[in-house]
């Protein structure tokens, strides 16, 4: 079974759609025994890092997702379900992400508008089979405020805007994208596509 | 580098697009999600939905395009038209729209823009302002679909918007609405020069040099645009070429 966490922040139906078309069915859920037996998580996200993390705790989800994360399984975070799997962020306090990639989350830098709204090209640091579809200088959509901050080992593409802003991150297991692929047109598509497969062979492999 | 904005505009009323009916490549140009996902494929990086509804009793049902228009697009697109409370961002991002864009409602209450932002993150409220020049250099917003002169400086308005937390400005020019002479540059400018978040300049189209003209000389961050795309006079392509050639930096 493939889960999206609900948390109960953002909009989720159109990530799952977008996830449909790629070939990937999924259930919406937040209960801890089907997150930890899926065959692949997503973990969404549209709000503020203090209000997800809170709202997970509340529920357990954080340590469901966690324990995931250890069967090897892939586990993807959109926007700031990306920036939850880092281990700190500093949007509105100081506050404990779920570790799962070692590095904090930081607000853009001030001299450029802020959101970093609009269509970014990905530029390609590392080959994965995740961007097998992906060209170079594809554009995809971002909104957010805040960026992952790390040594950027896990960094598989990056956009700029006054920084260096991780895109597609990838520890082992566990990826994210800081864009909304859901959004991001034929490229988003795209990107969807090969995770679909991924998460396919991993299924049959296992 | 972060890419300029081509934003088709659709007037939607009782869930119909209202504008559009010249289009003959595509079936039936009154549904919001089939001229939405024409103008996605055409290359449009962002459709923004006004809901121009008259009564409010229809709103509730009318409301349903943007549940349709979320399934079958896969580009971000914004909601605006007679939003007033916090619970009709609710029902419009729950639809499934990425941004709902407030007018009049924010200027009698402010504070639902900051009720607005922090529930939802600035990204999703965009402050949608209707300027008109009033004097040399004066521009004042206006409220209730153009009719109402409010006295306030729209340069103000837009800074105190910001402040509030609208992640994005929509900037109308009355004066220039419908005139094809081209987006007020002036005015896009003073407010490009004071906010720290994304322009979209809106009003004035007519020619591919206008979109040129707001993107370089005001600097905007977008352009919005309805019956040079809906007849068809400008094609999205087309101006993206245009742009690109000219050294606009956009989506292709």
């Amino acid at each position: 079974m493939n889960v999206i966490v609900d948390y109960g922040l953002g909009n989720i139906n159109s990530v799952q759609t977008a996830l449909k078309i790629a070939g990937i069915d999924t259930v919406i859920t937040d209960e801890i025994e089907k997150i930890i037996n899926a065959d692949f998580v997503l973990l969404p996200g549209v709000g503020a890092f203090r209000d997800a993390i809170s709202l997970l705790k509340e529920k357990g989800l954080d340590i469901a997702i966690k324990k995931f994360a250890d069967t090897g399984k892939p586990l993807v975070g959109i926007c700031l379900g990306m920036q939850l799997l880092y281990d700190k962020s500093y949007e509105y306090g100081e506050y404990e992400g779920l570790g799962l990639i070692s590095g904090e989350i930081v607000k853009l830098e001030k001299e450029k508008k802020i959101p970093h709204m609009g269509w970014n090209n990905l530029i390609i640091k590392k080959e994965d089979t995740l961007l097998k579809y992906i060209k170079p200088d594809d554009y995809v959509y971002f909104v957010h405020s805040y960026y992952a901050k790390s040594s950027n080992d896990e960094m598989l593409a990056y956009t700029e805007y006054g920084e260096i802003i991780p895109a597609i991150v990838r520890n082992k297991n566990v990826i994210g994208f800081q864009f909304h692929p859901e959004k991001s047109g034929q490229v988003g598509a795209n990107l969807l596509k090969a995770l679909g497969e991924m998460i396919n062979d991993y299924i049959s492999s296992n | 580098m972060l890419t300029k904005r081509i934003i088709p505009c659709l007037d939607v009323r009782n869930g119909r697009v209202v504008k559009g009916k010249k289009f003959d490549d595509i079936i039936d140009v009154e549904d919001p999600e089939i001229l939405g996902k024409y103008y996605s494929d055409m290359g449009a990086d962002e459709l923004v939905f006004y809901d121009i509804t008259a009564s409010n009793e229809k709103r509730g049902i009318s409301l349903d395009f943007v549940e349709k228009v979320a399934k079958k697009i896969n580009i971000p697109f914004c909601v605006g038209g007679g939003v007033k409370t916090i619970d009709d961002f609710v029902e419009i991002l729950r639809k499934g729209a990425d941004k709902v864009s407030v007018n009049s409602a924010a200027v009698k209450n402010p504070d639902l823009i900051k009720e607005a932002a922090e529930k939802f993150g600035n990204q999703c409220v965009v402050l949608s302002i209707d300027a008109k020049k009033t004097d040399a250099n004066i521009w004042h917003v206006f409220i209730n679909g153009g009719r109402t002169d409010t006295g306030i400086d729209v340069v103000e308005w837009a800074k105190r918007g910001c402040g509030l937390g609208a992640g994005e400005i929509v900037v109308n020019s009355i004066d220039e609405d419908g005139m094809k002479k081209g987006y007020d540059i002036e005015l896009l400018k003073r407010i490009t020069d004071i906010v720290n978040v994304p322009v979209i300049a809106s009003g004035g189209a007519g020619e591919m040099k206008h979109f040129y003209d707001a993107l370089k000389e005001a600097d905007v961050d977008g352009v919005l645009a309805a019956s040079v795309f809906h007849y068809k006079e400008i094609s999205i392509k087309e101006l993206k070429d245009y742009l690109k050639n000219k050294g606009i930096e956009v989506r292709i």
